[in-house]
């Protein structure tokens, strides 16, 4: 390789990792404003600002879902296996919202640490499943549980 | 083995090399792809099982995942390209980076509005300013920016230069694409394929993936090539070779 060559070579290479560097440093600075939402947890720890437009995003608890049987107002919990919050919203669930799905929420932490929900999205997993093998699956937790 | 592999980069780096070489190349490319994405297609959207929880809706992932897949490995091949012309001074480097530039950004515009309409019925909402999201925006306005420097600047060499630079800067943004699910709280999920576990779903469901994303490889190969070819043919003008082609082919 001729030297020019190899000055161009060393000038590139300088170029990619001081802008990968500072890239990098950038963003691990900035990596609490870059989550898209809270953990139930960090609620828990109260890591997060009461009276703020934030998100909250975990799994809702199986058997926590309250609805209110003359509005569309409804509670649930939310729980990163690690801390609880409890979520109340008005208006219309996503169809992919159940119990044990993750879901993430906008709206504002109350004082007696209540997330007063504005905005309710489900969080896909990455697992993908035909229904009849999902059955089966249950089918056999279910044969599991009655032994 | 060094020295053959040092004369085949050098072959490649000639205009008239790659002119010659690269007809037999887009042909079987252009092939592939007409045999794998209609057949990739119609498995996935007619055969393959629904989703247990999405139903249909998760079919777009036929379409999602090999556009994304392509925007990403696109920006790779332009930011090689760039890495090469910039060292090596090599011309076809230019050219291919020129070529991919519009190509790349129509797919990674694909995987944005695809993931977008699948986002409303699935999470609730169209957009989301997540960490995937926007670095996936990013992605499309790098691109943009490199087709708009490589035809705002009038000489060819330097807009080659300019674009160079700015695709091995952009570079940086693709492991953060890749990684944006893992390091931060996304509203997209992890990734499904992981090259070191198994998919997390079925093979009924991953093969015709498998066959698109080929196709689709395969289509962006044949499209590059293509468009290189035509962007040789204009550069080189004034050449021998392509003056005597020109008279061969009119005299035909």
């Amino acid at each position: 390789m001729n030297p020019k060559r190899k000055q161009r070579l060393l000038a590139v290479t300088f170029i990619v990792v001081g802008v990968g560097a500072a890239v990098g440093l950038a963003l691990f600075a900035l990596s609490q404003n870059i989550n898209l939402f809270f953990n139930p947890s960090q609620i828990a720890a109260g890591e997060a600002p009461v009276d703020q437009r934030i998100r909250v995003g975990g799994m809702v608890v199986e058997g926590s879902v309250n609805r209110d049987p003359n509005s569309l107002a409804v509670t649930f919990n939310l729980t990163d296996y690690n801390g609880v919050v409890t979520v109340a919203y008005t208006g219309i669930l996503p169809d992919l919202f159940r119990e044990g799905q993750g879901v993430v929420t906008q709206g504002r932490l109350d004082t007696q640490g209540i997330f007063q929900a504005d905005e309710v999205l489900a969080k896909h997993d990455e697992n993908y499943m035909p229904p009849e093998i999902q059955r089966a699956v249950d089918k056999a937790k279910q044969a599991e549980a009655t032994n | 083995m060094w020295s053959s592999f040092k004369r085949w980069f050098h072959q490649w780096g000639s205009p008239k090399w790659f002119y010659e070489r690269s007809l037999v190349w887009s042909r079987w490319l252009g092939v592939i792809a007409l045999v794998c994405i209609p057949a990739g297609i119609l498995w996935g959207l007619l055969f393959a099982p629904e989703d247990y929880q999405q139903g249909n809706s998760f079919r777009i992932i036929y379409l999602h995942v090999p556009a994304a897949v392509l925007a990403q490995s696109c920006y790779v091949l332009m930011a090689a390209a760039g890495f090469v012309g910039l060292v090596w001074k090599m011309k076809v480097a230019d050219v291919v980076l020129k070529s991919a530039a519009p190509i790349g950004a129509s797919f990674c515009f694909l995987a944005l509005f695809t993931g977008a309409v699948w986002g409303k019925p699935t999470w609730g909402t169209w957009w989301v300013w997540d960490a995937r999201l926007t670095s996936m925006l990013i992605l499309l306005f790098l691109y943009f920016g490199v087709i708009a420097l490589e035809s705002a600047i009038q000489d060819a060499i330097t807009a080659g230069k300019a674009a160079a630079v700015l695709c091995i800067v952009g570079v940086v943004n693709i492991p953060i694409i890749k990684y944006s699910v893992e390091w931060w709280n996304t509203l997209h999920q992890p990734a499904t394929f992981k090259l070191t576990e198994k998919p997390a779903m079925p093979m009924e469901m991953w093969l015709p993936l498998l066959i698109m994303i080929i196709g689709i490889y395969a289509f962006f190969g044949y499209a590059l090539f293509l468009r290189s070819r035509n962007e040789i043919i204009e550069r080189e003008r004034r050449t021998l070779w392509v003056r005597e082609l020109v008279e061969r082919e009119s005299a035909a």
